[in-house]
């Protein structure tokens, strides 16, 4: 009975706020006849007639897909380079001040560079993501290498582990935390260079359509997508977070343990 | 001193026109692998040497021919367009825009991050209450705003504030959450046993404990702020540095385009630097005491 009461609780607390705030907007909006702040329930059916009569398939799916692509690209890039800088002190030293540059570079200025070299097709904004999503998992990963125990190292190396066995057994364990710290980061300039590389040019993708809408002053479907991208942002962030806490459960685990002990 | 000789030589004797793309990998890793002696070049020159070795390659690949100067102009080329940038008004004005919609939203973001963190996180019941609309509202790309930014405010300076401050304002805000929420229970219990006020309570325990965190969320803050600040200029054409790359983009003078590209990570660059230095100063008190920061 108390469980009940106490999942019921939570279940209130999830979600009292949010069925508020949108009963808010409901009543705010319903009699609206501004233009830019249609009624919700104008923007809701908007929203069923505008992406699921095709468009799910013809606009959002490639728009996922290049995000997925140049998500990947940039992960196994950053790790790559990361283990590769972080395994090296001098190499180190020496890229440190470059690599710090380009992480500060704000990504989406890199989007004229890239339609120069590789016009605007799916390669511009797949490379767009990978070059502009990369460097906080560089950095993180480069970080997380580094900072691997010695003892660890020292017991790997009297253990006789090398090349891919040290990798995989010590390395990127070890460096894990920081790599999935950067991975996090990574994967919300990642969704906002997919958006932004369809605003500035394409002829496809959710950015692209939602200018559109904008353009066109077709206010309530310009909402839905909003909408849209704000449920696509979520539901990434959802996933991110099952992914996290499945990598990193051995690490959380011996985290309390050591704060227990202590 | 004699040992390293060879190094440095080999790797001058393979630098020539063609192979310059690979100068640096095999000359790094040599001097990498006997790496506790491998004391060519003192340390702190290292990071100097890596910039320069970057600023060769950026002149001699467009050189060589490998990639078409139409590209990528040599990086002499980028830098007298830079020169001739920093003789224009119109640089200025656009860096002075740029650092306007970066600086207000900032201000704006963490004024109300820092407000609101700071409620929510001392009352419980609005920790609860809030949490799931936070994680919802939070992973929207601010992106997403731009038409809402365009129709709203067309290219004023609005358009840029709106994405600066809807992105910058969930670190700080999510940060003074956890800060707030880290007091040790003794010194909330202590205060209370002096009967601080409340008032005191906010500025003897709760302040101190939420600072480092607070100051995390606005180094975050500051350089999201600047992406989307650019990155607003870029699509929406508000002026300032972005709507001039878009701008030299257009008329295809890829020179400026790549000096203020140069200039924009410059400015990445400082704002990163400002705040660390913001950070050093301001928990010089705490970074000795400082252990490690639960995350």
């Amino acid at each position: 009975m108390r469980t009940v009461l106490r999942g019921a609780r939570r279940a209130g607390h999830l979600l009292a706020l949010p069925a508020l705030l949108l009963a808010l907007w409901w009543a705010a909006t319903a009699r609206s006849t501004d233009f830019y702040f249609p009624p919700l329930h104008t923007i809701l059916s908007a929203f069923g007639k505008t992406w699921f009569s095709g468009r799910l398939v013809a606009d959002v799916l490639p728009s996922v897909l290049r995000l997925a692509a140049g998500y990947a690209g940039a992960v196994a890039v950053g790790v790559g380079i990361g283990v590769l800088i972080g395994s090296h002190r001098r190499v180190r030293l020496a890229a440190e001040p470059v690599l710090e540059f380009f992480r500060a570079v704000p990504p989406p200025v890199l989007i004229p560079v890239l339609m120069l070299f590789t016009g605007i097709g799916d390669t511009m904004k797949i490379t767009v993501i990978v070059l502009g999503s990369m460097w906080p998992v560089l950095l993180n990963t480069a970080e997380g290498v580094r900072a691997i125990d010695d003892v660890l190292a020292d017991t790997a190396r009297s253990y006789g582990l090398t090349g891919a066995a040290r990798l995989r057994r010590l390395v990127l364990p070890s460096a894990a935390p920081q790599i999935v710290t950067g991975m996090r980061q990574a994967l919300s300039i990642s969704i906002i260079l997919m958006v932004i590389s369809e605003m500035f040019a394409s002829s496809s993708g959710l950015g692209y359509t939602i200018v559109q809408f904008q353009r066109g002053f077709a206010v309530p479907e310009m909402w839905s997508g909003i909408l849209l991208l704000g449920l696509l942002g979520f539901a990434l962030s959802l996933l991110f977070g099952r992914f996290e806490s499945r990598v990193l459960r051995w690490h959380r685990g011996r985290r309390q343990a050591q704060r227990g002990k202590s | 001193m004699t040992r390293t000789v060879p190094i440095i030589a080999k790797s001058r004797s393979r630098g020539g026109a063609a192979p310059a793309g690979r100068r640096r990998a095999p000359a790094a890793p040599a001097a990498a692998a006997p790496e506790p002696r491998g004391r060519g070049v003192p340390d702190r020159l290292l990071g100097p040497l890596g910039v320069a070795a970057f600023l060769v390659l950026l002149e001699v690949v467009p050189r060589s021919g490998a990639v078409s100067p139409d590209d990528l102009p040599p990086f002499s080329a980028i830098a007298r367009a830079l020169a001739d940038e920093a003789g224009d008004g119109a640089f200025w004005g656009a860096l002075l825009d740029t650092l306007r919609g970066w600086g207000y939203g900032l201000a704006i973001a963490i004024a109300a991050g820092l407000s609101l963190g700071l409620l929510i996180g001392s009352v419980p019941f609005l920790r609860e209450a809030t949490a799931s609309t936070i994680e919802f509202l939070r992973p929207i790309p601010s992106v997403a705003l731009v038409p809402l930014a365009v129709l709203l405010y067309g290219t004023r300076l609005g358009s840029t504030l709106m994405l600066v401050v809807y992105a910058a304002t969930w670190p700080v805000l999510l940060q003074a959450v956890h800060g707030v929420q880290d007091v040790d229970p003794v010194a909330r219990e202590t205060a209370a046993t002096f009967r601080f006020s409340r008032w005191a309570r906010l500025r003897h325990v709760v302040w101190p404990t939420a600072l480092p965190y607070l100051l995390t969320g606005v180094r975050l803050a500051a350089s999201v702020a600047l992406i989307l600040a650019v990155a607003g200029e870029l699509i929406i054409g508000a002026p300032g540095l972005g709507s001039e790359i878009a701008l030299a983009q257009a008329s295809n003078a890829v020179a400026d385009m790549y000096a203020l590209i140069l200039v924009t990570g410059a400015l990445g660059v400082g704002v990163n630097l400002l705040t660390r230095a913001l950070e050093r100063r301001v928990l010089a008190w705490h970074t000795s005491v400082r252990t490690e920061v639960p995350a």
